[in-house]
């Protein structure tokens, strides 16, 4: 493996983190530590100067107009955009813009005139709604959505649960069971507008991430037209499975930053605070945890570049995109735990943004497949086939 | 537990916010007819909490804001965000002093 940049990359990296650091801290120290968004009109400017620099809209396939980055320097480039307080879910408080639904890409030209090109100008939202009461991490078997077909159209029934901007949303990727048969052979994805009569966003549901929240939505008999099938009937756990597979890379490298961050704190604290005659960088237990925290940075930062190296060769990613996502989630968390305990009483504080990213960072073990899901990819892969 | 903010209206004065403590979480502010004027948080940015942000509503509105109730929660921006929603919901609008917020509030049909 060649984790030298190249001289475009280390350009892009710089041009990223001096962004950050001269846009988007200055203007997050005044906002409350839990803030998910800009002021408007800030927002407005650093969309302006994003768009200039030609990085707007960054998951944007090449030919719909986005920069045409590919994985390993996209994921160089999350590791930087998410060294800000918000940075692990919202990097950069999203002026770099959203690619939209990345399934949509798939659709047919008249839904892509619908849904795909209206997200993409930023006239519509949509949600990715999987995730059911019934489970999530096995998608596929936990789908109890039902929908069935009434003449032209498909009525759909059932709940889904944790869906992340639905309440705001113009329309949703829903995934229902179309048949019999109960594993991923009898999933149908469907685009529903949300203003459909049946569709409810019944209620919001607080987690640790306190500045944002999900939703619980209920569908009840909602009546959908053939013409909003995405791909083809019972073919929709492809189409979330694929999305599953490829967030995994950059979802990992949006993990790094703050523990990249954390540690600088971190260093800085223990070189000036003192404590018993020294400063805590002279102690040994402190320097323990600095090159603890060194190790698991380092090993998150490689596996997440060979994964993104793979996949931008074109060779087969599965393996290194869970190790990725595992490791990156799993070793960030024990970084900014150690940053916290460096720090002592502050560390705990709203003064910092390391109670932040702590808390987020929990979420990130369990977010996109939690880490045991990781694991079985994993170990069906080094295993065969036959050990599922 | 109910998630709409339903506890019995105190009169907002000073010596009914002195009382309070000064943790973070959201309130509702309403008129002499219990009609609410606003729905607000004491994020970590308010000196005492719920204390300060109080005082503030106090003394900006306080010729027609008459009572209070609040919640203590960390999770003080999505609380918040939910009970507008649930304004907006119950009411076709949000509350007076928060108008220029309904194009970035959600819809919830919570019944």
């Amino acid at each position: 493996m060649d984790y030298r940049l190249s001289e475009e990359q280390q350009l892009i990296v710089d041009t990223t983190r001096r962004f950050v650091e001269s846009e988007i801290v200055p203007l997050e120290d005044e906002l409350d530590p839990d803030a998910g968004s800009l002021l408007p009109a800030d927002y407005d400017r650093l969309v302006g100067k994003t768009q200039s620099m030609g990085f707007y809209g960054l998951d944007i396939p090449e030919e719909y107009g986005g920069p045409g980055l590919d994985t390993t320097t996209r994921a160089l480039m999350a590791i930087e955009m998410s060294q800000h307080r918000a940075g692990l879910y919202n990097p950069c408080y999203g002026v770099f813009g959203g690619a939209g639904l990345a399934q949509l890409y798939e659709a047919t030209e008249e839904q892509k005139e619908r849904w795909l090109y209206p997200t993409l100008r930023g006239e519509k939202k949509g949600c990715f709604a999987l995730t059911e009461p019934s489970g999530g991490s096995d998608p596929a078997r936990a789908i109890q959505t039902r929908g069935f077909k009434d003449g032209g159209e498909w009525v759909l029934s059932g709940a889904k649960l944790y869906i992340s901007g639905a309440d705001k949303a113009d329309y949703a990727l829903i995934f229902a069971r179309t048949s019999d048969d109960p594993g991923r052979n009898g999933v149908t994805a469907f685009i529903v507008d949300t203003d459909t009569p049946g569709f409810h966003v019944r209620r919001v549901v607080h987690t640790l991430r306190a500045t944002h929240y999900a939703t619980e939505l209920q569908f009840d008999e909602m009546r959908v037209p053939e013409d909003n099938i995405l791909g083809e009937v019972n073919g929709g756990f492809a189409i979330a499975n694929d999305r599953l597979s490829r967030q995994r890379i950059p979802y990992a490298a949006g993990c790094i930053g703050p523990a990249i961050k954390a540690q600088e704190m971190a260093i800085d604290w223990a070189k000036n605070r003192e404590t018993f005659g020294s400063a805590l960088a002279e102690k040994q237990a402190i320097q323990w945890m600095v090159v603890d925290n060194e190790i698991d940075i380092r090993h998150a930062k490689y596996c997440v570049l060979e994964a993104a190296q793979k996949a931008d060769r074109g060779d087969r990613f599965r393996t290194e995109a869970a190790m990725a996502k595992l490791v990156a989630t799993e070793a960030s968390s024990r970084v900014v735990d150690r940053c916290i305990q460096i720090h002592g009483g502050v560390g705990v504080t709203k003064d910092l943004p390391l109670e932040r990213w702590y808390r987020e960072l929990r979420i990130r073990r369990v977010g996109e497949g939690p880490s045991e899901v990781q694991r079985l990819i994993m170990a069906r892969d080094i295993l065969g086939g036959s050990f599922k | 537990m109910g998630i709409r903010l339903e506890k019995p209206w105190e009169h907002l004065n000073s010596e009914a916010i002195a009382a309070l403590p000064g943790q973070l979480g959201v309130y509702q502010v309403a008129d002499e007819e219990g009609n609410v004027l606003s729905v607000g948080y004491a994020g970590a940015k308010h000196l005492f909490g719920i204390r300060s942000a109080l005082e503030e509503e106090l003394s900006l509105h306080k010729d027609t804001a008459k009572f209070f109730r609040c919640e203590f929660t960390s999770n003080y921006r999505s609380r918040w965000d939910e009970l507008l929603m649930l304004h907006l919901h119950d009411n076709g609008e949000l509350p007076p002093h928060q108008r220029d917020e309904e194009s970035r509030v959600g819809r919830l049909s919570p019944d």
